[in-house]
C-alpha cells in the first residue's frame, strides 16, 4: 500500500491487520534476576489505526514498541508486522521510528539530518533535496535547512525528527513517547499537528504516551497497559469526530473516554507501591 | 600611570590596569617578564662560581656589576642569559643560507619534515588499530593491552636500537626518525579514537537500526563524525609528541642534521648557547604545530555545527 502524503485517509472498513502479536512475553536476565518487561501480549493494529499505547514508567509500552521495530527480541509469543517478522519488516524499511529525544546528529544540519534515511536507502541527491523541503515545509520548518540542531528549540528539533521519520514515507509510525519532554502549550500545538497529518496521510500509527489527555485526543484505540509483568488491561476504541480540535477535550465523550482510561490505568494497581 | 585604576577613580570607567587584565595581553606579559627576571638572576646565580674561581686564580679583585657583566657574555655559560640565546638565535636563523649546515631553519626542515611524517604514520596506524579495536571484539581484548604496554618502554632505550636496525636494511635518514615519530604519537590517536568510535549514543545507534543501514554506512554516518572532536583532541598531543620522537631520533644518528643533532653537537662542545637556541626553536616548532592543528580543528567544527 504505496501512499502519497497528500492522499485521503485510508478506508477504515477495509482493517487489514498491519500488526499481530500473539501471547508474546519478554523477559530481561538482569544481575538482579529476571525482568518481566512483557507479559502474554495480545494485540492487532489495522491499517490506518491511530493506536496508544499508555501506561505508567515500566509497564512495557516502550518495550513493545520495540518489539516491533526489532529493537528487542521476544522470549515468548509471536509477533508479525505486514505479515513478516519484524526483522524482515526492519529491513524492508516498513516504519519510521521517532524516539523520545529527536537523536538529531548534531554534525548534520537540519536539512542533512531530514536526508540520512534516505541517503542510507541510496536516494539521488536531487530527490533527497525535494523530499527533505517537502516535509520540512509539512512540520512548519521552511527556512530551517541549514540550521543545526543546537540552534533548533526542543519543540523543533522534534519536528525535525518527525521530518526525518516521515521522508523515507513509510506506511507505518512507530513515536516514542516523542512529546514527553516538551512544554505543555508545545506539546498541545504537535498533538494538532500531528493529528492533522494523519487524518491527510492515513498511515498507521503506534504512540507510546503516558498521558491521557494526549493518547484520548490523538487516538483511534487505546491500549491501556499496566507494570509488573507489562500486559494489556483494556483496548478502548476512540472514535472522536476526525475534525477534532484542542476544544473537543472539554467534550463528554472525550470526558468518557479519559474516564475509562484512568479506570484502566488504577484497575492495573500500577501505584500501589 | 595607573595609580588611577586603584584609588579615587570614578567605578564607572576601568583604568589602565584593569582594561589590560581583562584581556590575555597582560597576564602573559607578567608572565613572560617574571621568567626573564628569575632566567636573568638564574644566569648570574648559576656562572657566579666559574668566574669568581677565575678571577681568585688570577688574583684579580671583582665586583659585583663586573660579575653580571661577565656572567652575561661568558663564551660557554652554564646558564647562558636570554639575549644571548637572542643573539644567537638572530644569527643562526636569519644570518645564515637556509641550506648551510650551521642554519637553524635547515635542521629546523629536517626535523620538521620527520615529524609530520611521522605524525602522519602514527594517526594513520593509530585510526586503524582504534577501528579495528572497536569493531573486532577479539582485537579489543587482544591490543589493547599490547597497546598500553608498547607506551612503557622507554623511547630512549628504543631509539638507538631502530635507527641501528633499520640502518642496517638500508633505511637511513627521514623513514628511520619518522618511524620513532610514529611509534610515540599513535598512542593517543589510538586511545582517543577508540573513545571516541564509541561516544554515539545508543538513540543515536538504534536510529542507525531502525534504517536497517549497513555497517558502513553506521561507519560513515555515524561513528566518524561522533568521533572528529576526540580525534582533534589526540593529535594536538600527538603532534607534540611526534617532533620529541623525530628529535629524539637524531640523537643517535651520528649527529648529522636536525634539532636533536644540533643539541648533540652542543652538548659534545660545551656551546650551551647553541643548546639553548635549538631548545627554543623546537618550544616555538611545538606551539606552532599545536596551534596549526587547533586552527584546522576549529575549521572542520564550525562546519559541522559546533557552538561557536
Amino acid at each position: 500500500m504505496q501512499q502519497d502524503a497528500e492522499a485521503p485517509p485510508a478506508a477504515k472498513g477495509t482493517a487489514r491487520p498491519v500488526i499481530e502479536v500473539d501471547r508474546l512475553s519478554l523477559t530481561f536476565q538482569t544481575a538482579d534476576g529476571p525482568v518481566y518487561a512483557l507479559s502474554e501480549v495480545d494485540l492487532t493494529v489495522n491499517a490506518g489505526d491511530f493506536v496508544s499505547f499508555i501506561g505508567p514508567s515500566g509497564c512495557g509500552k516502550t518495550t513493545l514498541l520495540r518489539v516491533i521495530a526489532d529493537l528487542e527480541r521476544q522470549t515468548e509469543g509471536r509477533i508479525s508486522v505486514n505479515g513478516a517478522s519484524p526483522q524482515e519488516a526492519r529491513l524492508a524499511r516498513a516504519y519510521g521510528y521517532v524516539f523520545q529525544a529527536p537523536a538529531l546528529y548534531p554534525w548534520r544540519t537540519v536539512e542533512r539530518n531530514v536526508m540520512l534515511p534516505l541517503e542510507i536507502m541510496g536516494m539521488s541527491g536531487a530527490e533527497r533535496r525535494e523530499r527533505a523541503a517537502r516535509y520540512l515545509e509539512l512540520v512548519n520548518l521552511k527556512g530551517f535547512e541549514k540550521k543545526f540542531p543546537w540552534q533548533l528549540s526542543g519543540g523543533m528539533q522534534q519536528r525535525v525528527s518527525i521530518a526525518r521519520a516521515l521522508s523515507f514515507e513509510p506506511d507505518l509510525l512507530l513515536m516514542d513517547e516523542p512529546f514527553g519532554a516538551l512544554d505543555e502549550i508545545t506539546r498541545d500545538h504537535l498533538n494538532e499537528q500531528l493529528l492533522r497529518l494523519w487524518e491527510r496521510t492515513g498511515k498507521t500509527v503506534i504512540f507510546v504516551t503516558h498521558s491521557i489527555p494526549e493518547a484520548v485526543f490523538l487516538s483511534s484505540k487505546i491500549v491501556v497497559m499496566s507494570p509488573r509483568p507489562g500486559r494489556i488491561i483494556d483496548v478502548i476504541d476512540c472514535n472522536l469526530p476526525p475534525d477534532r480540535t484542542l476544544d473537543s477535550r472539554e467534550s463528554g465523550a472525550f470526558a468518557d473516554i479519559a474516564h475509562r482510561v484512568r479506570e484502566g490505568l488504577r484497575a492495573g494497581h500500577s501505584y500501589d507501591d | 600611570m595607573t595609580i588611577e585604576a586603584v584609588g579615587s577613580a570614578p567605578p564607572a570607567t576601568p583604568g589602565l590596569l584593569s582594561r589590560v587584565f581583562a584581556g590575555r595581553a597582560g597576564p602573559l606579559t607578567v608572565v613572560c617578564l617574571a621568567i626573564f627576571a628569575l632566567w636573568y638572576a638564574g644566569t648570574v646565580w648559576l656562572n657566579a662560581p666559574l668566574l669568581t674561581d677565575r678571577y681568585e686564580r688570577a688574583g684579580e679583585s671583582w665586583t659585583f656589576s663586573r660579575l653580571v657583566d661577565d656572567a652575561m657574555a661568558m663564551e660557554r655559560p652554564v646558564l647562558p642569559a636570554p639575549h644571548q640565546v637572542a643573539v644567537e638565535l638572530n644569527k643562526s636563523i636569519f644570518g645564515r643560507k637556509v641550506t648551510s649546515k650551521r642554519s637553524l631553519v635547515y635542521h629546523s626542515w629536517v626535523t620538521l619534515s620527520s615529524t609530520l611524517l611521522g605524525f602522519a604514520m602514527g594517526t594513520a596506524l593509530g585510526i586503524l588499530l582504534a577501528v579495528g579495536i572497536v569493531h573486532v571484539k577479539t582485537l579489543d581484548r587482544s591490543l589493547l593491552p599490547w597497546v598500553i604496554a608498547s607506551q612503557t618502554i622507554p623511547i630512549l632505550a628504543i631509539a638507538p636500537m631502530v635507527i641501528v636496525v633499520l640502518g642496517n636494511i638500508g633505511f637511513t635518514g627521514l623513514v628511520p626518525k619518522a618511524l620513532i615519530s610514529m611509534y610515540l604519537c599513535f598512542f593517543p590517536v589510538t586511545i582517543g579514537m577508540v573513545k571516541g568510535l564509541r561516544s554515539p549514543d545508543p538513540l543515536q545507534m538504534d536510529l542507525m537500526k531502525t534504517y536497517s543501514a549497513s555497517g558502513t554506512q553506521v561507519f560513515w554516518k555515524l561513528r566518524w563524525p561522533s568521533s572528529v572532536p576526540f580525534l582533534f583532541a589526540s593529535l594536538k598531543v600527538a603532534i607534540a609528541i611526534s617532533l620529541v620522537g623525530a628529535i629524539v631520533g637524531e640523537l643517535p644518528t651520528g649527529a648529522s642534521a636536525g634539532i636533536g643533532a644540533r643539541l648533540l653537537v652542543g652538548s659534545y662542545y660545551g656551546q650551551t648557547v647553541q643548546i639553548w637556541a635549538a631548545l627554543l626553536t623546537a618550544a616555538a616548532m611545538a606551539g606552532l604545530l599545536v596551534a596549526a592543528v587547533g586552527g584546522i580543528e576549529r575549521l572542520v567544527l564550525r562546519r559541522t555545527g559546533a557552538r561557536p
